[in-house]
């Protein structure tokens, strides 16, 4: 959006210029950086570290089911490995993972600021993120939590005999550096953009970070009350969802819900913003319908709010209730096609280049129209009945969170790890990653919608025999995808260190985050800059790329 | 797929299949435009790009966010008039008791007729489950039926279903409860109706639920309160089952199972108006299986004549 002569720049080698990597190499310099770029860093680390413990209680969970009765885990440790899994997945890898490493990294840089609004506070929120994963791992070392991710009540308060209130209280320590990074992102995006950045013309990352950050900010909260709830009853016996004493269970999957449904939001909306922006950059072309992209991701954001009743279909809500929670959810599946479609869009008349990152992105485009079309199905409520806490809702939030958002995250990671790190990974390699990633993900969710709807019930270690054949499935593709995730381990380890140096812009792309040095400097930019266009200006408004650009592609022999 | 054993499977699956149709139209379409513009539109291909057609605009966008409105308010309209239609109890339904457990299904007939994790049933009778829980939540599926609800302590829900094929079908525990859930499994059996009859001969030694409840209604001193020569004020329960009583803070409330549960195990909940709070709770003295048996019989007392 902004002409720069350092575009397409090789550095010379060996004389590197100053960088923020260059900025104090000492253990010390990176636990004291306020830079956003290094805290960005410091939480891809830490996610990666809590991505492989939920792989590896998965890896349990898939080699356990491979025959119906147990194996090697008894009911309980079945039990602590899937509320493992979610646990480490939702909270210390999920929310956090595109918002807190690329959107720490690149939100700053793409609008211009030399760094986020509070970047002390930014430092903390990591701290406060370590703190809430140690009280976790804690009660995980301490002999685990066998409640589920959801803490349902009264079974959490009453009935289980693990360390809940070890992981209640990780959780909700966590939260508040969700909530600290959310109120920097919101404080960034209106206070420290480029002279001419406007809103319209915000790269649609952007945007999702900060639609994304209102509901951080907006939801966690509540989850931070009702776990706290839980703790009031557990530990000191106040009678809240106990209902020998007067309480509701139900209370309580109302407040949890009305975390956790946004929370699914808080998962998908940064992956758009990745996606939107891969797109535009491969395929050259601008965004099909800004405006609507923009719109969708803040009615998303809004009704995300109204629609928490429709995992209580069959808790004992009232029919009516359950009505209007079926139909606003019908209601936020239309900004969610919306913006299938204007990717779709996007590609027509392109010059459509199939780098890893487009792989990954149109890969995501796929498994989440499937994860989207499927919701439909949990949202109407006599289907919900049947469908409800089986195996068919394990697929279709998979498909969502691991198939949309874990997809876009690695999409993103591809795309911008040339800027973050400064050098080139091998391109055959990361495609095969992002293909393997695709097929072992599909072997692995699809079979589960098949024995979903044959009435296979979640949670349950023991099964009857009937369902082992998609099990057996389900486990086999798990190893494919498992394959998809190590993989890209080993090159991107190799171009860490045997990299060819990347240019500033090595895909030719448009955001302010490529008008710099890679890896950028400390302060980000050489130069104030001022911004006089719309983002994603790849070809001339009216027109489509132009044979110009044809000529100078590679022509096929 | 799987077997269609009540009345409402083929709605289910009705509705199922509608919108496995409707998905797979949409994946069409979406993945049949990502790969034909990715082919054709690769970088390098001789396909034209030029200069954008008029069409494409606002309009276009406006035009598919209406269409997908419309399709989602449709989808939302067809299942819920289903919803309205197909979740109303029959009058004449057979009524069954469910008391869940960690980690195990008990099962009443009104006959009195006790099964663990196993329940015989009819085929062609509609059947009420009216299901509460001891501890935490648990959740009755039946995938054959096609049906599930949640069972909450402390309050009764309900569900029911009309088998339409003999056989023996899955129950399972749908709501996570701890460390046997996966265990908390069962059978329903379906019978044909004269072989259950034969069947439920057989038992029914300790009289029915109402008959039992009635030897616990004096038993647990009730009848010394409610009873017909009692010098307490207390009311009378004759008939007051499915009546609309005012409550003593003002409104009023059906009496209906919950209601007398919670009369019996917080009994200063919900005060009838013109009574003292006096009545203590049974909780702990009443168990739910007493408290079905109690509830039983008080559906059978009819006003003006107390048995």
């Amino acid at each position: 959006m902004n002409s720069d002569p350092t575009r397409g720049g090789i550095p010379e080698r060996g004389a590197e210029p100053p960088s923020y990597l260059r900025e104090g190499t000492t253990v010390r310099s990176w636990l004291t950086t306020t830079d956003h770029k290094r805290i960005g860093i410091l939480y891809a680390l830490a996610i990666t570290f809590f991505f492989a413990l939920g792989a590896v209680a998965a890896a349990l969970i898939r080699a356990e089911l491979v025959t119906p009765s147990g194996d090697f885990l008894t009911n309980d440790e079945y039990n602590q490995a899937f509320t493992l899994h979610g646990i480490v997945m939702v909270w210390f890898f999920l929310v956090p993972s595109i918002p807190a490493t690329l959107g720490n990294f690149l939100l700053p840089m793409m609008i211009g600021a030399k760094d986020v609004a509070f970047p002390r506070l930014n430092l903390m929120s990591w701290y406060v993120f370590m703190a809430g994963g140690l009280l976790a791992l804690f009660a995980i070392l301490a002999g685990g939590v066998d409640t589920g991710w959801t803490f349902y009540t009264p079974f959490s308060t009453l009935y289980s005999n693990s360390h809940v209130l070890l992981a209640a209280l990780g959780v909700f320590v966590v939260g508040f550096s969700s909530i600290a990074t959310g109120v920097n992102f919101i404080a960034t995006v209106h206070l420290l953009r480029a002279r001419g950045m406007t809103w319209m013309r915000l790269p649609l990352f952007v945007w999702a970070m900060y639609t994304t950050s209102l509901v951080m900010v907006l939801a966690t909260p509540v989850l931070a009350m009702s776990l706290l709830l839980v703790v009031a009853e557990r530990a000191f016996g106040l009678p809240i969802f106990d209902p020998r004493s007067g309480g509701d269970p139900l209370l309580f999957q109302h407040l949890f819900w009305f975390y956790s449904h946004p929370a699914v939001y808080i998962m998908v909306l940064p992956a758009f913003g990745v996606v939107s922006e891969i797109i535009t950059c491969e395929a050259r072309r601008r965004i099909f319908g800004y405006q609507f992209m923009v719109y969708a991701m803040v009615v998303i954001a809004v009704i995300g709010f109204m629609v928490w009743g429709h995992h209580m279909f069959v808790s004992g809500q009232s029919a009516f209730a359950s009505m209007v929670f079926s139909f606003l959810s019908f209601v936020i599946a239309v900004p969610s096609a919306i913006k299938v479609f204007n990717w779709t869009g996007t590609l027509y008349r392109g010059q459509i280049r199939f780098s890893a990152p487009m792989l990954y992105a149109l890969g995501f485009i796929g498994l989440f129209t499937i994860g989207g079309l499927t919701g439909l199905f949990l949202a109407s409520v006599p289907l919900d009945v049947h469908l409800t806490d089986t195996y068919f809702v394990v697929a279709h939030f998979h498909y969502i969170m691991v198939g949309g958002s874990v997809s876009a995250f690695f999409g993103g990671l591809h795309f911008w790890w040339p800027k973050i790190t400064g050098r080139l990974y091998s391109e055959r390699l990361a495609q095969f990653a992002a293909i393997s990633m695709f097929f072992g993900f599909n072997f692995t969710f699809f079979p589960q919608f098949i024995m979903g709807t044959m009435g296979m019930p979640r949670r349950y270690h023991d099964y009857p025999p009937e369902f082992q054949p998609w099990h057996v499935m389900s486990s086999v593709g798990a190893l494919v995808l498992g394959f998809g995730y190590l993989w890209p381990i080993f090159y991107l380890g190799w171009s860490l260190f045997r990299g060819e140096r990347a240019p500033a812009n090595p895909h030719g792309a448009t955001g302010l985050e490529w008008q710099t040095r890679s890896p950028p400097p400390k302060d980000n930019f050489d130069r104030l800059l001022v911004v006089d266009q719309e983002p994603y200006l790849y070809h001339p408004k009216e027109s489509t790329p132009d044979e110009v650009e044809q000529a100078h592609a590679k022509q096929k022999p | 797929m799987m077997p269609e054993a009540s009345t409402l499977a083929p709605r289910i699956d009705h509705l199922f299949f509608a919108l496995v149709g409707l998905s797979l139209v949409i994946v069409l379409l979406v993945g049949c435009l990502v790969a034909g513009f990715a082919v054709r539109y690769r970088r390098g291909s001789k396909a034209q790009r030029g200069q954008l057609p008029k069409w494409i605009t606002r309009d276009v966008e406006l035009g598919w966010t209406a269409a997908t409105f419309f399709v989602a308010i449709f989808i939302f309209w067809f299942a819920a008039s289903m919803q309205t239609s197909e979740f109303e109890i029959p009058n004449n339904a057979m009524e069954i008791h469910v008391v869940a457990k960690q980690w195990m299904w008990k099962l009443e007939h009104a006959d009195g007729q006790r099964e663990i994790n196993t329940l015989h049933v009819p085929v062609g009778v509609p059947v009420r489950l009216v299901m509460t829980s001891q501890d935490a939540i648990h959740s009755f599926f039946v995938p054959a039926f096609r049906i599930k609800q949640d069972v909450l302590p402390g309050r009764y829900t309900e569900t029911w279903f009309q088998a339409t094929k003999p056989g023996t079908y899955h129950l399972f525990c749908a709501e996570y409860c701890g460390t046997d859930h996966s265990q908390m499994t069962g059978g329903i059996v379906v019978m044909p109706p004269a072989a259950f009859a034969r069947w439920s001969e057989g038992a029914a030694a300790q009289g029915t639920l109402a008959a039992q409840g009635a030897v616990l209604f004096r038993q647990l001193g009730c009848s010394g309160c409610h009873g017909k020569s009692a010098r307490v004020r207390a009311p009378s329960l004759a008939g007051l089952y499915g009546t609309r009583q005012p409550m003593a803070g003002g409104g009023f409330r059906q009496v209906d199972e919950e209601y007398l549960h919670d009369s019996i195990e917080q009994p200063q909940k919900d005060i009838v108006a013109g009574y003292t709070p006096v009545m203590p709770s049974y909780q702990g003295i009443a168990s739910e299986g007493d408290i079905i048996r109690i509830i039983a019989y008080l559906k059978t007392l009819k006003a003006g004549g107390r048995q």
